[in-house]
């Protein structure tokens, strides 16, 4: 049960925006699924359920997803299915059980930034931008870094790629392909470690979440990949062993219930290792 | 709070407290057989169906229950009762706790996925936890219910 004083229901996003702004101890409702766990006192709990925003739509150069679409509905959705090798479905999948995943929202998982995310993950590789209300459209990458916004996010944008569709579009010498791993003790837990990696356009991201701090780019593994490409030169098993061991070193792990930070860095490396194996060889 | 929804196809009025749980309401509303277990969303025992989809009643909040059906255990009829008999022969069923929130997953699962395999079936299922046995007999019983009614879904 929500320590929830009033709930409301609004039928426009000026409305919700409204009752939102009128108290700091306002809260957008997702799923509830996390917000449940925690003890906070709500004033009015605003659920976005009457005002659609459960959608997939495909668009010319990118995927919109609202902010009420369910995690289920990314694992069974056609047009998902069809894209960046199916790692949206794939880092859902794994989260508790189906009737769970009816529940949890893309919005919810999105805003909460929460650092055992796999979804964030997935996202982040493929570049993702979000919707807010007031903020406009910006990129995930940015959104995760930035101090807590109080702003109303309305859906997830994903490029689709320049060349996707294109039947001219010259060959790539690394064809697009998507990745995502997570590492879990056991069935429904939450990860140890969370990786998801993408080749779009021969530009690769790799993105490494449940750190256990939020998600995170390998920022300077990708540059060392990405010049390669750049020189128009194939990637070689050592230099993505290379690669995988300066998203180890580069990035910075915490210790937990679920693994120490040591544990995580090794970790880390393997998972990138193999991950890029898929994506590039 | 107070609103209209139809439970089991019988059209009801609730009324909570705007932070209650769909599982809290609907066994104060005398659906007790809506089993309330970890509370947490982990178990799977509060499964109920929502517009026909099976969603975890404690992680509901019954506001959302608003002009919706909602199906409990009681409400699906002979299809339950057809597989609770294969879990009973495959000695599956054992302090029975976990069973209305199982079936109701089964069903969907059924509705949703043409001929499963074994590894699908223990994909969807995964979200159901059963403290008594170690899944085995289960996931026979549910393969020979679905052999058995596989024609009720391919007619």
């Amino acid at each position: 049960m929500l320590n929830m004083k009033k709930y409301e229901a609004p039928t426009s996003l000026r409305e919700a925006w409204t009752i939102y702004s009128t108290s700091p101890s306002n809260v957008i409702l997702g799923g509830c699924s996390f917000l449940r766990l925690g003890k906070k006192n709500i004033g009015t709990g605003i659920d976005l359920c009457n005002l659609e925003l459960d959608y997939i739509k495909e668009h010319n150069n990118y995927i919109e997803i609202g902010a009420m679409t369910r995690l289920r509905t990314l694992e069974t959705d056609p047009i998902l299915q069809g894209v960046f090798d199916g790692i949206l479905g794939a880092s859902v999948s794994s989260i508790v059980g189906v009737s769970f995943r009816n529940t949890a929202t893309i919005g919810g998982s999105v805003y909460g930034k929460y650092g055992f995310s796999d979804l964030v993950t997935a996202l982040l590789a493929l570049n993702a931008e979000i919707e807010l209300y007031k903020g406009g459209v910006i990129a995930l990458r940015t959104y995760l870094n930035a101090p807590p916004m109080w702003d109303i996010l309305v859906s997830v944008r994903i490029p689709t790629g320049k060349t996707q569709g294109k039947i001219d579009a010259k060959p790539n010498k690394h064809p697009d392909k998507s990745h995502y791993t997570a590492f879990r003790h056991s069935a429904g837990d939450f990860p140890v470690l969370t990786l998801a990696i993408s080749n779009q356009d021969e530009e690769i991201c790799i993105a490494v979440g449940a750190r256990p701090m939020r998600a995170t780019c390998a920022l300077k593994a990708m540059q060392y990949l990405n010049e390669i490409i750049q020189k128009n030169e194939v990637i070689s098993a050592h230099e993505i062993e290379k690669a995988a061991q300066i998203a180890s070193d580069e990035l910075v792990f915490g210790s937990n219930m679920r693994g120490r930070a040591e544990y995580r860095k090794h970790l880390c490396r393997v998972l990138v290792e193999r991950g890029l194996s898929e994506v590039l060889v | 709070m107070i609103i209209k929804t139809v439970i089991n196809g019988k059209t009801r009025t609730l009324e909570f407290e705007p932070g209650e749980s769909l599982v809290s309401v609907l066994r104060r509303n005398g659906h007790t057989e809506v089993r309330s277990g970890c509370d947490t969303g982990s178990c799977g025992l509060c499964t109920v169906w929502i517009n026909g989809k099976p969603t975890l009643s404690c992680a509901t909040l019954a506001a959302r229950a608003e002009n919706a059906e909602i199906t409990t255990i009681k409400g699906i009829g002979p299809e339950g009762e057809s597989l609770a008999k294969h879990l009973v022969a495959e000695g599956a069923d054992q302090c029975g706790f976990c069973s209305p929130g199982f079936i109701m997953t089964v069903i969907a699962l059924r509705a949703e996925i043409k001929n499963p395999t074994e590894d699908q079936i223990k994909h969807y299922l995964a979200g159901n936890l059963c403290r008594c046995t170690g899944y085995a007999g289960q996931t026979r019983a549910i393969m020979n219910w679905l052999k058995e009614t596989s024609h009720e879904i391919h007619r």
